[in-house]
């Protein structure tokens, strides 16, 4: 089971396992991880499961649809290494994973 | 002092309201009742994903049990509340238990309209509401079985198009002129019939069904203009109404839903309600509405939480949803109600465009296709009660952010 970190708006490190097959939105939702809102449950229609990808993970996750990128467009703080987590479906690979969650979700 | 928390219904906002209740310190007991059997789930994959067999029933809930258990949530599951006394404030229950509570949560989401025409008491009509109506439905739908649908709205064409995926030959009957007539407007409407045709449905407007025909199950239904279509499997999606009985009888104020103020509270201050079964005030929109939508049922949950704890919070939120067929995202938000422009962005052709109401040059609301760019400058500029160019607006080359 890959295990992933979420950094937590308030700083806190949260270590999850999750097993492979489910997003990493899913992963979130299912230990609680705060500042991971998720709405729509993975439809890719709210945008409030944005996260920043850790330096060394962006070109080894699949690359974003045009629309996830149309999603994130005016996310709140949107930067170069910003994804929706419900797009990113876990794998053996990603065991070790790190992601900061934004201080806010949405527009 | 507070000491009990009872939330009826585990849907979106009944499990919103835990997370929300218990994040923000209540130590106190919460109880939640629902009639489910199982923990609170995401309903919207039911007429997509879920319905074709592609996302597994344990991706469902939005939690599981060690999540309750940990945070010390009274889960009453397959239980159904029968009879409220504001009065007294306590609650009795289908098990014969009566549950007394300082605070009433109601989130009892909305049911499924019935067909009432002769013929709609026969075995095999169903309805797609809860996680318990699909394995009916999912049975029958195998390659080359005759799968009518009656009414072409959100549930109706999501079924329809997962149904045609899973290789079955699809009619949908609706008795409107057009498909999602109450939603969307007419190109759009158009655009998604256009849609669902191409991938071989047999989609049929203005007809309207008069009886189900069968032996000991439904064969067949029968238009009042005498067609005949012949049903291997049947699936009723034409809408909703608020789930409000147990208020209703209580003497709470209900209309086209339980009746709630800004702070999601009823006409009983110890008693809020959140979600599809609430008519509540839209300041944004300054008119009562009642939605069916996952972000309303989860914000208003929030709302009622923060004002249970005696945190005065509005609920004043621009509403949005969604749909997806096919291959096809539909992404509305605000309420078109009362426009006075409309104005469509792109070429339906494209497979890409954006129809935007106004109103005295305010922007009210956007149906977005395949348009997700279109949809979140939208959500923020319906919500800043901005003003677009509407020059700008139609020129689909300059962004919609860019319209102001």
């Amino acid at each position: 089971m890959p295990r992933v970190v979420f950094v937590q708006p308030d700083g806190v490190r949260r270590e999850v396992a999750a097993p492979v097959g489910i997003t990493l939105m899913e992963a979130a939702r299912r230990h609680g991880v705060v500042g991971v809102v998720a709405q729509c449950g993975g439809a890719c229609a709210c945008a409030t499961c944005h996260v920043y990808v850790g330096p060394d993970w962006t070109e080894r996750l699949e690359p974003a649809e045009d629309m996830e990128l149309g999603m994130l467009e005016t996310a709140w703080e949107r930067r170069i290494n910003s994804r929706l987590s419900c797009q990113i479906h876990l794998t053996q690979d990603l065991d070790g994973l790190t992601v900061t969650v934004p201080g806010k979700q949405g527009a | 002092m507070i000491s009990t928390i009872l939330i009826i219904g585990g849907g979106q906002a009944g499990a919103q309201a835990i997370d929300t209740l218990r994040r923000e310190g209540f130590e106190g007991r919460i109880v939640l009742v629902s009639e489910e059997r199982e923990l609170p789930y995401q309903r919207p994959p039911l007429s997509k994903k879920f319905l074709a067999g592609e996302l597994a029933a344990e991706r469902l809930p939005f939690r599981h049990q060690s999540f309750y258990d940990e945070h010390r949530i009274e889960l009453k599951l397959g239980i159904r509340a029968v009879r409220l006394d504001p009065a007294a404030r306590r609650v009795a229950l289908s098990n014969g238990e009566e549950v007394a509570y300082d605070r009433l949560l109601l989130c009892l989401g909305a049911i499924s309209r019935q067909l009432t025409c002769p013929g709609s008491e026969l075995a095999g009509v169903h309805y797609l509401r809860e996680i318990s109506d699909v394995p009916g439905i999912q049975e029958g739908l195998k390659p080359g079985a005759r799968t009518v649908i009656i009414g072409g709205g959100y549930i109706g064409l999501e079924t329809a198009a997962t149904a045609r995926k899973m290789g079955c030959a699809v009619t949908v009957l609706e008795m409107a002129d057009r498909v999602m007539n109450r939603v969307v407007a007419s190109n759009v409407s158009e655009y998604f019939a256009h849609e669902h045709r191409s991938q071989g449905i047999k989609l049929i407007c203005n007809t309207r069904v008069v009886r189900l025909d069968g032996g000991t199950r439904v064969e067949r239904v029968i238009c009042a203009d005498g067609s005949i279509h012949e049903a291997d499997t049947l699936v009723v999606g034409v809408g909703a109404v608020a789930n409000m009985q147990l208020a209703a009888e209580a003497g709470l104020g209900c209309e086209n839903g339980i009746v709630v103020d800004e702070y999601c509270r009823t006409t009983d201050a110890a008693i809020y309600a959140a979600g599809d079964c609430t008519y509540h005030p839209s300041l944004r929109f300054d008119m009562r509405v009642r939605l069916e939508s996952v972000d309303n049922a989860f914000e208003q949950a929030k709302t009622a939480s923060q004002n249970i704890l005696g945190r005065p919070t509005v609920h004043d939120r621009v509403p949005w949803f969604w749909s997806d067929q096919f291959d096809n995202k539909l992404l509305i938000v605000g309420l078109s109600q009362g426009h006075d422009q409309q104005i469509t962005r792109g070429d339906p052709a494209t497979r890409c465009f954006t129809v935007c109401y106004l109103k005295g040059g305010e922007l009210m609301a956007v149906e977005a296709v395949n348009h997700p760019k279109d949809y979140m400058a939208a959500r923020k500029l319906i919500a800043e009660r901005a003003r677009p160019d509407p020059d700008k607006l139609a020129d689909p080359t300059v962004a919609m952010k860019d319209s102001v």
